[in-house]
């Protein structure tokens, strides 16, 4: 390690000294044992029949082809499909809306985004709480319908199969805009403000320049904010769990409840495990976008 | 507008080259009330549940059922609190809920940071296989892992202990702290370590003086929002725990909202126990805490 020699060509000779590979894989070996290495046996699990306790018997892949003639199953594919339209989608639209509205600091932005971001530090047991208390059948919504002379609207919401599902989006919306909003306020922060001001000056209008000017800037914020809700929705199972258990009779069941109650209610542990990994195959197209997109951004930098 | 003007000067730099828009147009003052309105709308219809739950929980039970959720209240009390306090031992649950939490947080970040450091500031073989591999392991659905790990932690005999719990919550969390972590430490300028190297500093000292105080805002940011996510956990804690003295408090909540059901004033005011202490590191680091939300997703 000589002084004179360039420092470029020094760093490719020298090997890092040990204690770097230490400390490198210390923290790697963890997440293997912690996470690879159950995720592995996750999938081995999914081809057995077996309550956890008796033997366990091979079963090929009975396991996934009996999901398709469960309609449990199918009902709790049906509904992650809506959670994901629904949730993932007017998170989306209602996030991008608030942050192009509270985007530029003024006077009163600051109270504004924080009303939206606040229940972000709730946990979803405290949203679903908080929830609970607005659509029980004595709770504020049915007080104010009642209030306004719309008893005939008034209904069990949680308790009723045609709009549990709804309220318990209506619950998981009202933590996740703020969520989406700081995402993309951040993003359009970073936007260089002279671009604008060049299409202002051509004459665009606010929506020519939203729609040709911001909205391809954010293309890469979009995209991470797509695969943030894809990844939630995927995952979403306290505050589910935490209002509805699933019910009632499994309208709200999502593929993450119905893999929990299977699995610990009714220890079909080889049975769960296949939708756990029907939940991961779900998953894995976001996952390996999102690290391609990793890949690529750490290249380039 | 001239009443507003004294304290808007304070606080906007007005800007100097566009005087003929500021004046005044009666556009202009529309699009500013509509601006308003809308805000002042969205942030009433946000607070309101939060604020609904905060005053039924000091409602005494009679006065909830009698007049309901939504009405003025007519009592205060703060027996909804004494009750909830003792019958959903919310005091155990959350030192239960601190004995997980703070060491899980420490240590995800001392361990994310350590591997970080190594892969951002020499060049290790595979380097950027490795970062991609810890990072897909954090974007693992966890339902995948939640049949094995209790298998796991039952063999081993450590199922029901919040040993498991910390242990499991930082393998998961490792990929995505030390991935934003990287990204951070990677814009630390070479010569700094350069100097330390010729100074005779060994790798220890580097990442413990140099590059961890430099990475300060990073871990705070990271801080503050694993704090809040572990805290509020509930899949990890009911899937890994089974005795009630041990649950954390999103968990004891829950089931005391099992046991209670129609008292919602009860239940209220263990929902206001069950968030204070998240709000508490939300609105101490507030700065902190929105810098890491955005932190990871955009650079």
């Amino acid at each position: 390690m000589t002084i004179s020699t360039p420092v470029r060509g020094r760093r490719r000779i020298k090997v890092p000294p040990p204690l770097v590979f230490v400390l490198v894989l210390v923290p790697f070996l963890i997440e293997a044992v912690g996470v690879f290495w159950p995720a592995f046996q996750g999938i081995s699990l999914s081809f057995l029949r077996w309550n956890g306790i008796g033997p366990a018997t091979s079963v090929g892949v009975q396991n996934y082809t009996d999901l398709f003639s469960d309609p449990i199953f199918l009902t709790a594919l049906k509904n992650t499909a809506i959670w994901i339209v629904l949730f993932g989608g007017i998170s989306f639209l209602a996030g991008l809306g608030v942050a192009l509205l509270f985007q530029s600091e003024r006077r009163g932005v600051a109270i504004y985004r924080t009303a939206l971001f606040l229940p972000i530090v709730f946990s979803l047991v405290v949203t679903a709480l908080i929830w609970g208390a607005f659509f029980q059948p004595n709770g504020v919504l049915n007080n104010v319908l009642d209030a306004v002379g719309l008893h005939d609207w008034t209904r069990v919401w949680l308790g009723d199969s045609d709009t549990a599902l709804y309220a318990v989006i209506v619950a998981a919306l009202w933590r996740e805009i703020g969520y989406v909003m700081v995402l993309f306020i951040a993003g359009l922060k970073a936007l260089d403000p002279s671009v604008q001001e060049a299409a202002r000056m051509d004459g665009a209008s606010a929506w020519q320049r939203f729609r040709f000017v911001t909205l391809p800037q954010l293309r890469s914020v979009t995209m991470v904010v797509i695969s943030v809700l894809l990844i939630d929705s995927l995952r979403s199972f306290d505050i589910v769990w935490a209002m509805t258990g699933g019910g009632p009779y499994h309208s709200t069941e999502l593929l993450s409840t119905y893999m929990f109650s299977t699995a610990f209610s009714s220890h079909a542990l080889g049975y769960a495990s296949a939708i756990a990994v029907v939940i991961f195959v779900l998953a894995i197209a976001v996952i390996i976008s999102y690290l391609v997109r990793a890949l690529s951004e750490e290249k380039e930098s | 507008m001239t009443d507003t003007l004294p304290s808007r000067r304070e606080t906007l730099p007005v800007p100097a080259p566009r005087p003929a828009v500021r004046r005044g147009s009666r556009r202009r003052r529309a699009a500013t009330a509509g601006f308003h309105t809308t805000g002042i709308l969205i942030s009433v219809a946000w607070f309101l549940p939060i604020l609904i739950v905060l005053i039924t929980s000091f409602r005494t039970f009679d006065d909830v059922a009698k007049n309901g959720i939504a009405s003025i209240p007519r009592t205060f009390t703060f027996d909804t609190y004494a009750q909830a306090w003792q019958q959903g031992d919310l005091l155990p649950a959350l030192v239960n809920s601190m004995i997980v939490t703070i060491p899980t947080v420490v240590l995800t970040l001392l361990l994310a940071a350590a591997a970080a450091f190594g892969l951002s500031r020499f060049k290790i073989p595979f380097r950027r296989t490795i970062l991609l591999i810890m990072l897909a392991g954090n974007l693992l659905p966890v339902q995948m892992l939640l049949i094995p790990v209790t298998r796991i932690t039952q063999q081993i005999d450590v199922y029901d202990t919040l040993g498991a719990l910390i242990a499991v919550q930082i393998a998961f969390g490792l990929g995505f702290y030390t991935f934003v972590l990287y990204g951070f430490m990677r814009s630390i300028p070479h010569e700094l370590q350069e100097a330390a190297t010729l100074d005779g500093a060994g790798v220890g000292r580097i990442f413990i003086q140099v590059i961890l105080p430099l990475t300060r805002p990073a871990l705070a940011a990271l801080g503050a929002l694993s704090f809040t996510w572990i805290f509020n956990d509930l899949l990890w804690s009911i899937t890994l725990l089974q005795s009630s003295e041990k649950l954390p408090i999103t968990a004891a909540v829950l089931s005391l909202q099992g046991q209670y059901v129609s008292s919602w004033s009860v239940i209220a005011a263990a929902t206001v126990v069950a968030a204070i202490p998240s709000t508490i590191v939300f609105l101490v680091f507030q700065r902190s805490f929105i810098g890491g939300l955005a932190l990871g997703s955009v650079k």
